[in-house]
């Protein structure tokens, strides 16, 4: 019964359907469970958390990334598999707290002063939410002593900047150098993303990676998570 | 269920009704003073035997007359030929109906070009830095055959866009005389493609030949009439106003055997046509009235195109000048005259000035296989794979150009603007709105999935590299690798023992056996 829950589970992650409304890829999947649903009943047949992420979400994202390495799936199947994980993740949140199994890391993101562009911001989120680590999304136009002040309170794994314009890239310098003024730099791996940036000027400003897009940040915070273990 | 092509829900116009209407009249006036000068005996008799003022103008040793045609026979031949003209397939699911009233574009290759280009791929390695290697584009110009021709059916076959066939190639091979090519070449073209099959007649002595092989073909002479597999082009007139003596006893004879055929006419402005597009219009639609006017003396009801293959002259040659925005111009022009009488319209697009694919290529032919489909001509000589002209084919340009017009078919797609569709769209922007991501990007993937959405371009390389034509060129080897469906072993049988001239090479269960 358990491995039952579990594969439909994974497969409900492949099809990216987070509820029973969802239409999935495959024919005739609306109006069965969708991985809101399946992830509660799991939880009802005692089935633990760490077993529903390694076995059913993370597992199900694996398959999702071959499928779209393969061009199989497009960006809104990814999506749509890693909110359905997402919305998995909050569920689990509460049962992960109590069996002290820790996610795979705390990550902010903002987009900076002056810059209210946040498609690829928001789809960083998505991603890194459906990979297994704790989102806080800060929004757009986020005055650098907010972002300061959070990564104090907060104290995050990572911290993700993201800027369309070359008017407000150099923002992301001087959040850097505020985070070394208040003694966090180091507590914090600092990546920068969006459309005016490259790797060059992470390097410039001090940054510790620059993500292409979601997928590569997915992949950054995992290296670095490596590296750390 | 016969082939959709495109309906072009409001079609591009470039003439007011005013301007169609004074061209109309100015060719009727031209068709009436000068008149046509008629290289063909019985043609001219036709003429003056429905009332048409003859006289001979003829030197010691070139027969000709002076054909003037009268405005009521135009009108009366007008009244005659059908509306809505069916060209028929090997598999009746490839069969093409065309209503002259309704803009519905088929998309279809041609036209008979002498040289084949061939393609491969060869490393090259950069000077200053060894380690670094291409692979480039070579191409190999050479005469044409009838085993290439068996190749652009297959590919043509195979191709999505494509709706029927116009041989492209013209078979050169040693074993190729006038008094076999006509039927070499259809048999090479039907027993590749079940897609319909045009071409010229080279030799009015093999017409019997080729319509007696499309009969077995078919399954027999009515089957024929209501299927008919083949149909013709003719270029009767040589411009300015001549009916040239063979090509209008082509088209007599094709029309006393009541199969489809194409009156095409290709004026060059500037040379044989005026320069201006008032006077190139007046002169091309005269050009091809007075042939419809004659298919329908000789036989009421012949199932004709009004064609036309109007073209600008390059001025540093005077080659035709296919890239030419004003040859655009024209075919947009003749499509509307031919819809102002309702006619299904033969027209060229998508020829192009270059020699090889590449940038200017594309450009070129884009441009113009844009508009003239826009202007909703019902059959449309696109060009697949034409280069230089109408001097050479190239399998690699086809497979590029289906990609274009699928790019062209998916824009031409009706709006899909309605109440249900708004209703369903306002509760999306609702839903989003109270989201923290606002992303429309979960209602993509029900679209995605049902071809609701266009795909990138299919020959997109990684980066910043251009990888289109080894792309193109990978995705023809495939095309060619899949089979077609040939004409079935008993049929190929009759048509090799009945009709002469099929050269053994064309009998792939022969082939087969030897092999």
């Amino acid at each position: 019964m358990s491995e039952d829950i579990i594969a439909l589970l994974k497969e409900n992650v492949i099809q990216g359907r987070r509820t029973k409304d969802d239409e999935g890829i495959d024919e005739n999947m609306a109006g069965t469970p969708g991985v809101l649903e399946l992830t509660q009943l799991a939880l009802e047949k005692k089935i633990s958390a760490e077993t529903i992420i390694t076995q059913a979400l993370t597992a199900g994202m694996q398959v999702v990334g071959d499928k779209f390495t393969k061009k199989e799936y497009f960006i809104p199947d990814m999506l749509a598999s890693a909110e359905a994980v997402g919305g998995a993740m909050d569920i689990l949140k509460p049962y992960l707290e109590a069996s002290d199994v820790a996610t795979k890391g705390k990550f902010i993101i903002a987009t900076v002063k002056g810059d209210i562009h946040d498609i690829g911001k928001n789809i960083v989120s998505i991603l890194l939410k459906g990979a297994g680590y704790e989102v806080n999304d800060l929004g757009t136009d986020v005055p650098t002593e907010r972002i300061v002040g959070i990564v104090g309170e907060y104290k995050p794994d990572f911290l993700g900047l993201s800027a369309l314009l070359t008017t407000t890239m150099v923002v992301m310098g001087e959040i850097i150098e505020a985070l070394k003024e208040s003694g966090l730099r180091d507590k914090v791996k600092v990546l920068i993303g969006g459309a005016a940036v490259s790797d060059e000027y992470a390097q410039e400003i001090g940054a510790d990676a620059y993500c292409v897009d979601g997928f590569h940040a997915v992949k950054v915070l995992d290296a670095f998570k490596e590296e750390k273990a | 269920m016969p082939r959709e092509g495109i309906l072009v829900h409001t079609p591009y116009e470039r003439m007011t009704n005013e301007q169609v209407l004074q061209v109309h009249q100015a060719s009727i006036q031209i068709l009436n003073e000068p008149g046509l000068i008629s290289f063909n005996r019985e043609a001219t008799e036709i003429f003056h035997s429905n009332g048409a003022e003859v006289a001979s103008v003829s030197s010691s040793d070139n027969p000709c007359w002076l054909v003037k045609i009268p405005e009521e026979l135009v009108l009366h031949a007008l009244d005659s030929a059908p509306k809505t003209v069916k060209l028929g397939a090997r598999n009746k699911d490839n069969s093409l109906v065309m209503n002259g009233e309704e803009p519905r574009v088929f998309f279809v290759s041609g036209s008979e070009t002498n040289i084949w280009l061939d393609v491969d791929f060869q490393p090259y390695v950069k000077k200053s830095d060894p380690n670094i290697e291409v692979m480039v584009p070579e191409f190999h110009p050479r005469r044409g055959t009838v085993l290439d021709l068996c190749q652009a059916a297959h590919l043509c076959e195979h191709l999505e866009t494509l709706d029927a066939f116009i041989r492209p190639v013209n078979i050169q091979d040693k074993d190729i005389t006038e008094d076999n090519k006509d039927v070499n070449k259809f048999f090479a073209s039907l027993n590749n493609t079940t897609k319909h099959v045009m071409a010229g007649l080279t030799s009015l002595k093999q017409l019997d030949n080729v319509v007696n092989m499309a009969k077995l073909i078919a399954g027999g002479g009515e089957e024929l009439k209501e299927n008919p597999i083949i149909s013709f082009i003719t270029c009767l007139v040589k411009s300015p106003l001549q009916f040239v003596e063979d090509t209008t006893q082509t088209l007599i004879e094709i029309c006393r055997r009541g199969l489809p055929i194409v009156v095409s006419s290709s004026p060059q402005a500037g040379t044989t046509a005026p320069i201006k597009e008032g006077g190139i219009m007046a002169q091309i639609n005269a050009e091809v009235l007075a042939g419809v006017t004659l298919s329908q003396l000789v036989s009421k009801g012949t199932p004709v195109l009004y064609g036309s293959v109007p073209v600008r002259a390059r001025l540093d040659n005077l080659s035709d000048s296919y890239g030419a925005p004003e040859s655009s111009q024209y075919n947009i022009d003749c499509v509307q005259m031919a819809r102002f009488y309702k006619l299904p319209c033969y027209s060229t697009a998508g020829v192009c000035d270059t020699k090889t694919p590449g940038m200017q290529t594309s450009v070129e032919r884009l441009f113009s296989d844009i508009l003239v489909t826009l202007s909703g001509p019902q059959y449309l000589h696109c060009a697949y794979g034409l280069l230089d002209g109408n001097s050479t084919f190239c399998l690699l340009q086809a497979v590029l150009d289906d990609a274009h017009f699928q790019m062209i078919k998916f824009f031409l797609r009706p709006p899909r603007v309605s109440q249900a569709e708004i209703d369903d769209t306002l509760k999306q922007i609702r839903e989003v709105v109270a989201t923290p991501q606002k992303l429309y990007i979960r209602y993509i993937r029900p679209m995605l999935r049902s071809g609701q959405l266009s795909m990138p371009y299919p020959f997109e390389g990684d980066g910043e590299t251009d990888n289109v034509l080894a792309l193109a060129y990978e995705r023809m080897k495939q095309l060619l690798s899949q089979p077609v469906e040939h004409i079935d072993p008993a049929t190929t049988s009759r048509v090799f023992q009945e009709i002469p001239g099929i050269l053994s090479r064309l009998n792939v269960y022969e082939e087969r056996k030897e092999q």
